[in-house]
């Protein structure tokens, strides 16, 4: 039972983590999600007494860590594979852990042929591979027995058989009634082994819930419509009818209509009335790395951008304009998605910054546009189209 | 410094908590094995398995003794009989500490400094969040490896030398306290060494503060006598310094044994310390 109350940790004038309360269970394995820089390292850090927090307190099995008189039979953690001295044995480095916590060194051989190292107990950890260090890191969490267990990113840098082998371990310990508390980015993993879901982004709570909650909550299910690709008329007389009769219509990049909203019966009905025929109507059901990236598209810190190549151009003369090269659509950047369905509690924290207006996509509205260039280069569909505004 | 609250037995966490797990799906886990209470010998086991275990141990110590067994052979070997009506028998030795000391200074910084560098100071301290016990484990395993092997260095040099030169009212100066003094001095700068090291977390920033303290003490006095304001300054330096308090223990300024030496030494230790572990215990890892 791990238990946050408040949690606030500034760094200077940056705050990491802002208020985080929340609980984690034991008997499941919960996840820990948000993006890169969201605060869910420092926030296992506090947990594990490292870091200090600039207010409010966090503890496990109702005290805090530093007060526990023997950490490692009580709390297992894997914080970082490369945090050890790469000039020792793997086997001596479980060893000075184990003593400290009075471990006898036969348990040391005994979690080393658990991770699958003990071929390699006697080579320096300096020559390890990222998987390697990984299972090294979960042998040094496993090796006090203990009853809560956290993991920061277990599964990075490890092989598709180590990959399946921490998502058993982690459901098995956590079906013997321990706390497993499990940090990722990668949400296909999580939703094969989190029950439980706390989704922080700028180091502030988004979510504390289930995930299937989570999916339901933060995706739309919707249908997509494809009409005769010939008949674009069609096209947008449906999308008319559609709107009409309440549902919210988007439309996708290749030419078919994200429907939400209405049932499909409901759809076809309408798209019949019309007399507009359908070559698609397909149920879709988002998964959670999509509700994922809906809820924090507005928490991410660090955003790519297109590489314009610019810096390796030649410098033009002063006055000669240069030729407009436009980024192909989506590139570098994940597809916008549509924000969730209004929620019947609480407000989404993170809405998706609306574009201010003095300071539009820089892509979008080039000084001088050669008169073939496309309006919106980042939109590939119809402009006439209800276009959601771009996030950027 | 903070003392873990009087716990009967971890098992007795479940049932405090467990009014806070109703509704969890199974129940909390207790481990099968029963949980010892960590103590001082833990951290000890542990430190003294650390520091037998990576090379730079075996490097540092290793050049340590050859410099003082070579550098003493060979100072023994190239003085007279008659030099030992005056000079203990392991003033040889201190020839090789001058320069052996780097090696200790560097031995104790990188006991803690190393753990900074990779990150292992994590790994440790999330193991035993009594941070102040690993640093007092730290600090005992060092100082007893290094005093022993410097002691050990020291008296074979001084037993090599006593074999090798004799005659009339040469070796009547006792040299039992060289040994021990000697080898204190030189340990207790590894001490500081591994208290800078904690204190500035960074290997070679921590070595280099530590051979700054070490040599420019004994450049310095040079520029400082020259004025009239720091010339006192500068005396008090060339007398304390680390190279004039090792030739002072080992007899070779005359008449002074070097005990305020090793007394400066021990109290300038001791501050150092007192800072890292208040820093240990207040700073983010």
């Amino acid at each position: 039972m791990i238990e946050a109350v408040g949690l606030t940790k500034r760094y200077g004038a940056k705050t990491a983590v802002y208020n985080l309360s929340f609980q984690v269970r034991p008997g499941t394995v919960t996840g820990f999600l948000g993006p890169n820089g969201s605060g869910k390292s420092t926030t296992m850090r506090m947990i594990l007494g490292l870091d200090q927090p600039t207010t409010g307190q966090v503890t496990i099995g109702g005290y805090p860590y530093r007060k526990l008189s023997n950490a490692p039979r009580q709390v297992g953690a894997l914080l970082d594979a490369k945090a050890v001295h790469g000039g020792r044995h793997a086997r001596n480095h479980l060893l000075c852990l184990a003593q400290l916590s009075g471990i006898p060194a036969r348990r040391v051989d005994e979690v080393l042929g658990v991770v699958g190292l003990q071929d390699v107990a006697k080579k320096r950890s300096k020559g390890f591979s990222l998987g390697m260090g990984q299972r090294l890191g979960i042998a040094a969490a496993l090796l006090g027995d203990p009853q809560v267990l956290l993991f920061d990113e277990p599964v990075n840098g490890l092989d598709p058989e180590g990959i399946l082998w921490v998502r058993n371990l982690m459901k098995q310990l956590a079906s013997e009634g321990r706390t497993v508390f499990v940090s990722s980015h990668l949400m296909s993993e999580m939703a094969l082994t989190a029950e439980h879901l706390i989704v922080i982004g700028r180091g502030q709570l988004l979510a504390d819930m289930s995930v299937r909650d989570f999916i339901s909550h933060n995706s739309a299910d919707f249908a997509r419509v494809r009409t005769p690709a010939t008949e674009p008329q069609q096209r947008e007389k449906l999308t008319a009818a559609l709107t009409e009769a309440g549902g919210q219509v988007l439309p996708e990049q290749d030419g078919a209509l994200r429907v939400m909203g209405l049932p499909l019966p409901r759809i076809s009905d309408l798209a019949h009335g019309a007399d507009v025929r359908l070559w698609e109507l397909s149920p879709h059901q988002a998964s959670l790395e999509e509700a994922y990236m809906r809820m924090t598209q507005g928490a991410v810190d660090y955003r790519s951008t297109a590489d314009q190549r610019a810096g390796l151009q030649q410098q033009l003369p002063p006055g000669v304009m240069p030729q407009q090269q436009f980024p192909a659509p989506g590139q570098g950047q994940p597809d916008w998605y549509a924000p969730p369905p209004p929620q019947p509690q609480g407000a989404q924290p993170y809405a998706p910054p609306q574009p201010a207006p003095g300071g539009p996509n820089p892509y979008a509205a080039p000084p001088q546009q050669p008169p073939t260039a496309p309006a919106a280069p980042a939109a590939p569909a119809p402009a006439d189209l209800n276009k959601p505004e771009d996030p950027r | 410094m903070t003392t873990p609250p009087p716990q009967p037995a971890p098992q007795a966490y479940a049932p405090q908590s467990a009014p806070n797990w109703q509704g969890a799906p199974g129940t909390s886990y207790t481990s099968p094995i029963p949980v010892t209470r960590t103590h001082l010998g833990h951290a000890l086991a542990s430190e003294w398995t650390k520091i037998k275990s990576v090379r730079s141990t075996v490097w540092t110590l290793g050049i340590f003794l050859f410099l003082v067994l070579g550098g003493g052979l060979l100072v023994s070997a190239q003085t007279e009989d008659l030099n030992y009506r005056d000079l203990p028998f392991t003033f040889p030795a201190f020839i090789g500490l001058l320069l052996g000391q780097i090696c200790l200074i560097t031995l104790g910084v990188l006991v803690t400094s190393s753990e900074y560098g990779t990150g292992m100071i994590r790994t440790t301290f999330t193991a035993s969040p009594q941070r102040y016990r690993v640093f007092a484990a730290k600090i005992l395993v060092f100082f007893t490896v290094s005093f022993i092997v410097s002691a050990g260095s020291i008296l074979l040099v001084g037993l090599l030398t006593a074999s090798m030169h004799s005659g009339p009212g040469v070796g009547d100066l006792s040299w039992g306290g060289t040994v021990f003094k000697g080898a204190l001095y030189v340990s207790l700068l590894g001490v500081l060494g591994l208290a800078v090291g904690s204190m500035l977390r960074h290997s070679a920033g921590a070595i280099t503060a530590m051979l700054g303290l070490v040599l420019l003490p004994s450049i310095l006095p040079v520029f400082l006598v020259i004025s009239r304001s720091t010339q006192k300054l500068g005396e008090k330096m060339q007398e304390y310094n680390a190279i004039n308090s090792l030739a002072k223990i080992f007899g070779a300024d005359g008449g002074s044994s070097g005990g305020s030496q090793v007394w400066l030494l021990v109290g300038v230790t001791a501050a150092a310390v007192a800072g890292a572990f208040v820093l240990l215990e207040r700073r983010d890892v």
